[in-house]
């Protein structure tokens, strides 16, 4: 149920992450998701972090796993 | 967008041409995201997509609401709320038109900024009206336990959430409509995992696949329905949901709410099926905090809400949709509410059917 | 009056006498610098020579300042806007303020050089104004009511009544960043993005489409509150012609989409402030578009759709996969939601 979007980990800070997608920054707590970590790929709804995601499976599927391969390319040159 | 994704399911559903299927799908934003992209204009003819209970705007009792509106109306309140109740019809008024008439009524989009204007400001009696399914019961739990870890004193919550699978029994057991199969909601499965629900392949011979909400996902689901050999409990939305749920989130969850009976509007009291405060967090319950004198509900006239949340009804043949109840005037929550079963068919309606 | 840093605009400055005069020379007059004005008459002689147009707008915007300007830019915009929907040249502007008495001066004055900045980009003067202060809290701060006169430089007429099937609709760029820059600034929902606000006067860039259209150009409107769905809804209802557009042609910057997915916002229905919707005869519309495209305001303009004789009076949306549903206006204000 539920609008949740995935965004990423930027940083963490007394259980609160920065995330981000696309242009877009917010903070989410990470109380249900105690173990989530920098880089980490998060669904977010109202305000906290539901659930890591999966990145083998999602990276075919979203523009934020094509972004992130594209900077895994840039930075292997 | 997966465009190209799409075309290959939908090539392959035509495969399955033929099949007669009626499929039910129990959550809100399945219900925007397929009226949304034209799912059904996709679909091989048989194959039937039919909306149950799964807004929780929708199947919040009448009686539920005046408690939202008695407790805006005490001066002390500040009402906090997600926008998505703004706009629903209480026996008599909206909490917009409350804010309207002086009411301190508040929107937000998270719970924990429901805490935060609470430790702003002290002076007031903040209320958060907690309304939800699984996916969002624990962050309103954590945020209560978040207000209490910070000493707050004038933070409580009206609880109205309620969980999915009791609801799903009620539906094979009423057996109203013939229900071949259930795309399964999404995100309350991020939280509760899988295992609730293999009653109904069990218990009534019925599978269900939990799915995502972009287009390819809800098509996949269905593919996935269409192909299995026995009812089973599967997951489509392999990125996001895990069999074992979130663990960390329902420990939350149940710590601070405990199960109660639950009013649901057009299915009734369905016992253990609500969410309410537990003892030991009385001083984050706004029932115990608040004698809430809410008078008796009045249910408009002629209002079907009840037999479109059970699948009985199809939102054009509401007698009152379109002609009484439209978005801009909704008599009832299916309309009004943004994911509401008819306000979705009314919004993105196809096409074919209004030309 | 000096220009010190805490002054306020007081009652006095709104009732007619020195104070006011004062205010009127030292904000208003400082900052519009032009003949007219400067001539402080109580009303602006103008010559035109043929059809005018003449509109009016109030902005009462909150917060007054966010990320892509502020209320005074947003006023001078809005009004060239309008007049440029008209295809009208602006000719003159006049700005009315309602100040809430204990508004900061040097605020006035950094509205006041916005509303300059802009009408400078539009080359038009502010001839006229007035000015009116309020008791404290009967006022948002400040209201402005901005009222433009434009020459029409067409020969034909536009409007819904002239256009017909077969007519293409292009869209000068992305949508959704006034509105989301709004919603930002105002800080209710506690998140930043990559958006500003796109509000800018937009007379050159259809000046350059009405040159390369001849009389091609049918209809025009910008897409202000309530977006581009109720443009094209109205459009479609005066009318009495159907809507089609494309889903993937419309542009919506990926910030904007984000915090749309994240807010539970359709961003066919946010505001915008620096964007117009074109209605262009078929034979024209390549012309247009790439007249469009080549002002820097337009650089991101597509053809997005068209008329048709199916459906009249309905605006339909054509998605990715190819389905098909209708876009009805916006009801109500703009709520987020979680489900």
């Amino acid at each position: 149920m539920c609008l949740a979007i995935p965004m990423r980990i930027a940083a963490i800070q007394d259980g609160v992450a920065t995330i981000t997608s696309d242009g877009l920054e917010q903070h989410a707590s990470l109380a249900l998701v105690p173990d989530a970590g920098v880089g980490d790929y998060v669904l977010v709804h109202a305000g906290y972090a539901l659930t890591v995601l999966d990145e083998a499976e999602a990276r075919e599927r979203l523009s934020l796993f094509a972004e992130l391969e594209q900077m895994d390319e840039d930075a292997d040159g | 967008m997966p465009t190209a994704r799409v075309a290959e399911l939908v090539a392959e559903l035509a495969g399955e041409r033929g099949r007669e299927a009626t499929f039910m799908e129990v959550c809100g934003t399945h219900t925007m995201a397929i009226a949304r992209y034209g799912l059904r204009q996709l679909l091989p003819p048989g194959l039937r997509l039919v909306s149950g209970p799964g807004c929780p705007v929708c199947v919040t009792a009448i009686g539920d609401l005046d408690r939202v509106v008695a407790l805006g109306r005490l001066p002390e309140v500040t009402l906090v709320t997600f926008g998505d109740l703004m706009r629903v019809p209480a026996s008599r008024t909206t909490l917009a038109r409350e804010r309207a008439t002086g009411a301190d009524v508040r929107v937000v989009y998270s719970p924990r900024d429901a805490v935060e204007l609470a430790a702003a400001e002290a002076e007031r009696q903040v209320v958060f009206a907690g309304i939800g399914f699984e996916t969002t019961a624990p962050t309103v739990a954590a945020a209560i336990l978040e207000a209490q870890q910070r000493g707050l004193t004038n933070f409580s919550v009206l609880s109205l959430h309620k969980t999915m699978p009791l609801p799903l029994r009620l539906l094979m057991e009423l057996g109203e409509t013939p229900i071949d199969g259930f795309i399964l909601p999404g995100h309350v499965s991020v939280i509760t995992g899988t295992a609730c629900y293999e009653f109904l392949a069990d218990e009534f011979g019925v599978g269900g696949v939990v799915a995502g909400f972009e287009p390819d996902d809800v098509l996949e689901g269905l593919l996935m329905l269409l192909r299995q050999k026995q009812p089973r409990i599967e997951i489509g939305y392999r990125r996001a949901v895990r069999p074992e749920g979130n663990p960390v989130a329902r420990a939350l969850m149940e710590r601070v709410f405990a199960p109660c009976d639950a009013d649901w509007r057009g299915l009734g009291v369905i016992p253990g099926s609500g969410l309410a405060l537990r003892a030991e967090y009385a001083q984050f319950d706004a029932t115990a905090r608040f004698a809430i004198e809410a008078g008796e509900p009045d249910e408009p006239k002629g209002c079907a809400c009840g037999e479109v949340l059970r699948g009985v009804l199809d939102p054009a043949a509401c007698p009152l949709f379109g002609v009484r109840c439209t978005p801009e005037d909704p008599v009832g929550a299916c309309m009004v509410s943004s994911e509401g079963s008819c306000a979705a068919r009314y919004r993105y309606r196809d096409v074919e059917e209004w030309l | 009056m000096s220009s010190g840093g805490d002054e306020r605009v007081l009652l006095g400055h709104g009732s007619g006498g020195k104070l006011y005069r004062d205010l009127v020379r030292d904000v208003f007059v400082a900052a519009f610098a032009n003949p007219v004005l400067e001539r402080l008459d109580d009303a602006a002689a103008l010559t035109t020579s043929g059809r005018i147009a003449f509109t009016t707008d109030s902005h009462v915007v909150q917060p007054l300042r966010f990320a892509g300007g502020d209320i005074g830019r947003l006023a001078v915009a809005g009004t060239v806007n309008d007049l440029a929907t008209a295809a009208a040249r602006p000719l003159a502007l006049s700005a009315a303020f309602v100040i809430e008495e204990g508004f900061l001066l040097r605020d006035l004055r950094q509205i006041c050089a916005s509303m300059a900045a802009a009408a400078a980009e539009a080359d038009v003067p502010i001839v006229t104004g007035d000015t009116k202060v309020v008791e404290r809290g009967a006022a948002d701060g400040l209201f402005i009511t901005t009222t433009g006169v434009g020459e029409i430089v067409v020969e034909h007429e536009l409007g819904a009544g002239t256009v017909r099937p077969g007519d293409e609709v292009l869209l000068s760029g992305t949508i959704g960043d006034h509105a989301l820059a709004v919603l930002a600034a105002r800080g209710e929902f506690k998140f930043t993005a990559d958006v500003a606000s796109d509000m800018a006067p937009l007379w050159g860039l259809v000046s350059l489409a009405l040159e390369a259209a001849g009389d091609g150009v049918r209809f025009l409107r910008d897409p202000t509150r309530g977006g581009l769905t109720t443009v094209l809804a109205e459009l479609a209802e005066s009318a009495r012609l159907g809507v089609e557009v494309e889903e993937a042609a419309i542009p919506v910057s990926a910030a904007v989409r984000s915090v749309c997915d994240l807010l539970g916002y359709d961003p066919l229905v946010l505001a915008n402030e620096g964007k117009m919707v074109l209605v262009v005869a078929p034979e024209r519309a390549a012309e247009v578009l790439a007249a469009v495209q080549s002002h820097p305001l337009g650089r991101q303009a597509q053809r997005i759709g068209a008329i048709t004789g199916d459906h009249p009076g309905r605006v339909v949306l054509r998605t990715s996969f190819g389905t098909r549903r209708v876009l009805d206006m916006p009801v109500g204000e703009l709520l987020p939601r979680i489900c």
